[in-house]
């Protein structure tokens, strides 16, 4: 069995090897705990880059395969690969991991618990992310989707701020109530593979059954509100900004940029090739719900007197745009999406650390705390200048070009969609630069006159985070070329072709 | 005058049943004539020899299947085999806990209160009737689930829940308490041995035998007046439904497991619910199985009812074991959609899962054993608080069975929930799959609020302690923690072995 260890495998064991280790060591050790957690997430990083150097681009099968049987008698198995929104995300998951454990050094102080149980948690944590994206068989993806919840409960009920075990009860049985819909589901699929030559949870497989419309209803809306809940979309959103507001700047990263992507990302790999005549049945109403989500995270954004709960709504208004972009059902639309997945965990993530760091110094998140901080700490000052940018989608910087895609393929299918979507857009700029103008910019107010700049750890952190969204700004192509032949693949799975060019047919 | 025939016994099928009986018998001569002091350590040998020498047994004769044990009277099939196995493993357990003699009332006898009470107290010196109870309500739950025949079935209940409500009175904190709690079920139970018993007798009104075998032919040429059968299906299932704690007969089960000393109700919680379920199956797979469209409707009602109620009024608990209790009664409806599947898949998921929910609660219960101040177990759940703090080691294990309760992935009771509500989907009925999701979700509240009451909130320092537990205790707490954990990531072996092994013989 060793032998057969896979490149995904190996991925999801390095971070449980390193919780293993943290796990050993004497309760003092908090800075070895620190040390070994960071090094395995860079290891971890490193071996999925190498990972990805290896993916064949133009390949749109599941690659890096390995299936073991794991319960033979429900036909359950051990099945690991990714497709190239997969690897994406997994990559994306593994690079935010060591941001967050170098930007949050000293985070697991304020905790009920010591900062050991901390990382364990977080290293588990990286387990199940890696585990929920490459799942190919559907009870292992919910196995994971499920036990996920566990190690960031306790993060956020343990390590965080304010009402954090309200926050993070909320956050549970919302979970708990999506998953178990999702079982209701499974278990619905699981039968009919039953009647159909056997039981079995290996996605293609299951993509080819034959069901009736009303029963593929039913499992799509099971799979479908599982999924609201975790992006989160209107109405299924409240449980994030309490969430978000308890939890520490990391675990909010981990929580905003990764956790809820598993959301999107099961919208694309489960309810739309598992239920392709549903979603057209459901893909008005789901647009619509992506629209009211724009707009009205957007809105909710603006009145916000905290940072961190309006970060959280910015986020619930950029989740109706990759909703939107995913029901768009045009590669552009489709592609898009996964790359806003990217980019948002990118932006959210330099947005939640530099806000947290804000707060930290000035003991409080609150808007109406800070003031001229342009002058005081230039460098923080700057970072969060430029993520805030990022999550209104300057042209230069890397969302630009995701909400672009999602506008325009949204547009040649839906434009009324694409159209009211967009004021998204003019929102976003308020809901930016209102906080930017009164945290940053005019006199420094009262309490804010000393307040240190980053130091090295902090710059350390940030720099790549940023560079990331500049680079993908101008160059999004890499990361394109490896999602587009995955995102084509899906639409024709769901059988759209995409809309002719309407200029094109005009010019016949 | 008709000649008398010789009964036919087939002892080594029945040796399992036998050997309990033994030692039960041999417990009741220790408890008379050994000398106080040697008492205890005797006692809990002879009961843990009994049960493994029991176990043994029954795996040499694994491989049976027949009729014969006792002229057709007992069906030692498959599903026997894996039903009483899982009975004395968890009875194993739970004599574990017991042997803890703190819980226990030092002489039953006296009254609470009386001045005999204080004499018996301070001599130290403790009667240990409870062990020999154990083993004739065990052998009362082998014989249950492979009764097959009605009066053999009427035996068997009574001869496992005569000794429980003796159990029930022994605690010896709060003897009012306990002592209320076994008249209450000593009454209820009584009276739904009445409903059981009129039940039996219609059903031979009905079909002329008493055997599920003749049941099932009289169903099958459906020649017989059908109201007979309506109505003795109902009486019957009314008795079972009592054991099982179902509602609406579930209105025991709050209060006697409150009563009841600890260990006994981690006892009477996990083996109680394996054999009852048992003998239900048995029942309505073999003799009701043609008859389903009569009571599969009213126990689809009864099971919906029975998760909602359950789940819903847990969340109203302040009391850790009446919060378990009906987190027991919510699960006596998940159980249900076992019984409903009336399929194979079915009774394998009964089987795996009634198996991991005994243990996982077998060591729930051995946790409160454990939290205590001076004046014995604390049961009110806001002195919980903080217990994550006190002692990680009871507060994680608590944490473990509760998220199996919940049926998270990666543990067992996961995996039972999955497979029993798959077969119960299977056999088309999908709505109450979806009651039982629901209903899955509004008891993982509880079950989380506790969680967060032992790990997010601050203790109160008014004397709560987690007690060092005996060894004994600490074996069963962390065999149940790592069986419940071992299941919930390998279940295949054991879903593997139940599968091929579990079947009814009519």
């Amino acid at each position: 069995m060793i032998k057969n260890i896979g490149w995904l495998t190996t991925l999801g064991l390095l971070p449980l090897l390193g919780a293993l280790v943290i796990a050993a060591l004497s309760p003092k050790s908090v800075a070895a705990a620190k040390r070994i957690a960071f090094g395995t997430t860079l290891a971890v990083a490193a071996t999925a880059i190498a990972m990805a150097v290896k993916f064949q681009i133009d390949n749109v099968d599941f690659q890096f395969v390995e299936v073991h049987s794991w319960i033979p008698s429900f036909g359950i198995n051990y099945a690991v690969g990714v497709d190239g929104i997969a690897l994406v995300l997994i990559l994306l998951s593994v690079l935010l991991a060591p941001v967050v454990v170098l930007a949050g050094w000293n985070e697991s102080h304020g905790g009920r618990w010591s900062a050991k149980t901390f990382y364990i948690l977080l290293l588990v944590l990286e387990t199940m992310m890696i585990g929920v994206f490459s799942a190919t068989d559907v009870f292992l993806f919910y196995v994971f989707f499920e036990a996920m919840l566990v190690p960031v409960y306790f993060l956020i009920g343990g390590y965080g701020t304010g009402k954090r075990s309200a926050a993070a009860v909320k956050f549970l049985i919302y979970s708990l109530f999506g998953g178990l819909l999702m079982l209701a589901a499974i278990i619905g699929l699981y039968v009919l593979s039953g009647k159909q030559g056997g039981h079995t949870f290996d996605i293609n497989a299951l993509s080819h059954l034959k069901m009736s419309s009303t029963t593929e209803n039913f499992l799509f809306l099971g799979f479908f509100i599982a999924f609201a809940i975790k992006a989160p979309l209107w109405p299924f959103h409240t449980w994030l900004p309490d969430a978000a507001e308890s939890a520490t700047p990391g675990t909010s990263v981990l929580l905003l940029g990764v956790l809820d992507k598993v959301g999107t990302f099961g919208m694309i790999r489960y309810c739309l090739t598992l239920f392709p005549h549903a979603t057209r049945t459901f893909t008005p109403v789901i647009l619509v719900l992506a629209v009211i989500s724009i707009i009205y995270g957007a809105f909710l954004a603006i009145g916000q007197t905290d940072f961190k709960r309006l970060i959280a709504f910015t986020s619930i208004s950029h989740f109706g745009f990759i909703t939107m972009g995913i029901f768009a059902m045009t590669t552009q639309g489709n592609s898009g999406a996964t790359l806003y997945m990217f980019n948002h965990g990118f932006s959210t993530a330099a947005l939640f650390l530099v806000a947290g760091w804000m707060a930290s110094r000035r003991g409080s998140s609150k808007i109406a705390d800070f003031g001229g901080l342009q002058r005081v700490t230039p460098m923080m000052a700057w970072a969060f200048f430029i993520a805030g940018m990022s999550s209104l989608a300057l042209p230069g910087l890397s969302s630009f070009v995701s909400e672009f895609l999602v506008l325009v393929g949204t547009y040649t299918r839906y434009p009324v969609a694409a159209v009211v979507g967009s004021f998204g857009i003019v929102l976003a700029s308020l809901y930016v630069l209102i906080p930017v103008q009164r945290a940053l910019h005019g006199p420094t107010t009262p309490g804010n006159e000393s307040l240190p700049d980053l130091n090295l750890r902090e710059k350390f952190a940030i720099a790549p985070v940023l560079a990331v969204i500049i680079f993908l700004g101008f160059y999004p192509s890499p990361l394109l070329k490896v999602i587009n032949p995955a995102a084509a693949h899906t639409i024709a799975q769901v059988g759209f072709t995409d809309p002719a060019p309407r200029i094109a047919q005009v010019g016949k | 005058m008709n000649t008398f025939t010789a009964p036919v016994l087939s002892y080594s099928l029945l040796s399992p049943i036998l050997i309990v009986l033994g030692g039960a018998l041999l417990g009741v001569l220790v408890e008379a004539f050994l000398s106080r002091s040697l008492r205890p350590i005797a006692q809990l040998s002879i009961t843990l020899g009994t049960l493994v020498l029991a176990i043994v047994q029954l795996w040499r004769i694994r491989g049976a299947s027949s009729l014969t044990a006792a002229m057709g009277s007992v069906a030692m099939d498959g599903a026997a085999i894996l039903l009483q196995a899982s009975i004395l493993i968890i009875a194993i357990l739970g004599v574990m806990l017991t042997a803890d003699r703190e819980h226990f009332t030092v002489l039953a006898a006296s009254l609470p209160g009386s001045s005999e009470e204080s004499q018996s107290l301070t001599s130290g010196e403790q009667l240990t009737e409870i062990y020999p109870l154990t083993l004739f309500a065990v052998a009362g739950m082998l014989l249950f689930p492979v009764a097959n025949d009605l009066i053999t079935l009427f035996v068997a209940l009574e001869m496992l829940s005569l000794p429980l409500y003796l159990m029930a009175g022994l605690s010896r904190r709060r003897r009012l308490l306990s002592q209320e709690a076994a008249l209450k079920y000593f009454l209820l139970g009584a009276f739904s041995s009445a409903f059981f018993l009129f039940g039996a007798a219609f059903l031979y009104g009905y079909s002329g035998s008493l055997s599920l075998a003749g049941i099932h032919d009289s169903v099958g040429s459906s020649n017989g007046n059908n109201v007979f059968l309506l109505i003795g299906i109902a009486f019957l299932s009314v008795g079972l439904l009592f054991k099982v704690s179902a509602v609406p007969f579930h209105s025991w089960t709050p209060d006697v497991y409150q009563g009841a000393p600890t260990p006994v109700t981690a006892f009477m919680a996990a083996a109680t619910k394996v054999a009852a379920f048992g003998a239900m199956l048995r029942i309505f797979y073999t003799a009701f199985a043609n008859a389903y469209w009569d009571w599969r409707p009213l126990i689809t009602v009864i099971a919906i009812i029975t998760m909602l109620f359950g789940a819903i009024v847990a969340i109203a608990q302040r009391d850790i074991k009446r919060m378990l209790a009906y987190s027991s009664i919510a699960h006596a409806g998940f159980f249900l959609l076992g019984v409903i599947a009336l399929n194979k898949a079915g009774l394998d998921a009964s089987i795996f899962y009634l198996f991991v929910y005994g243990i996982a609660t077998i060591g729930a219960f051995g946790i409160v054993t454990l939290v205590q101040d001076s004046s014995g177990e604390v049961t009110d759940l806001n002195r919980w608080a903080g217990l994550g703090k006190r002692s990680p080691f009871a507060a994680t294990l608590f944490a473990t069975f509760l998220l199996a309760f919940a049926g998270i992935p990666l543990t067992s009771g996961f995996i039972g929930k999955f497979s029993i509500f798959s077969a119960a989907y299977e056999s088309g009925n999908r709505a109450v799959v979806v009651v039982g999701v629901l209903s899955s979700a509004i008891a993982a509240f509880f079950y989380i609020r506790v969680i967060v009451l032992m790990f997010f909130t601050d203790p109160i320092e008014d004397g709560t302690t987690v007690v060092i537990p005996s060894i004994l205790t600490r074996i069963t707490v962390v065999v149940a923690f790592v069986v419940t954990l071992f299941l919930g990531v390998f279940p295949a072996p054991l879903l593997n072995f139940i599968s091929s092994t579990a079947h009814f013989i009519r």
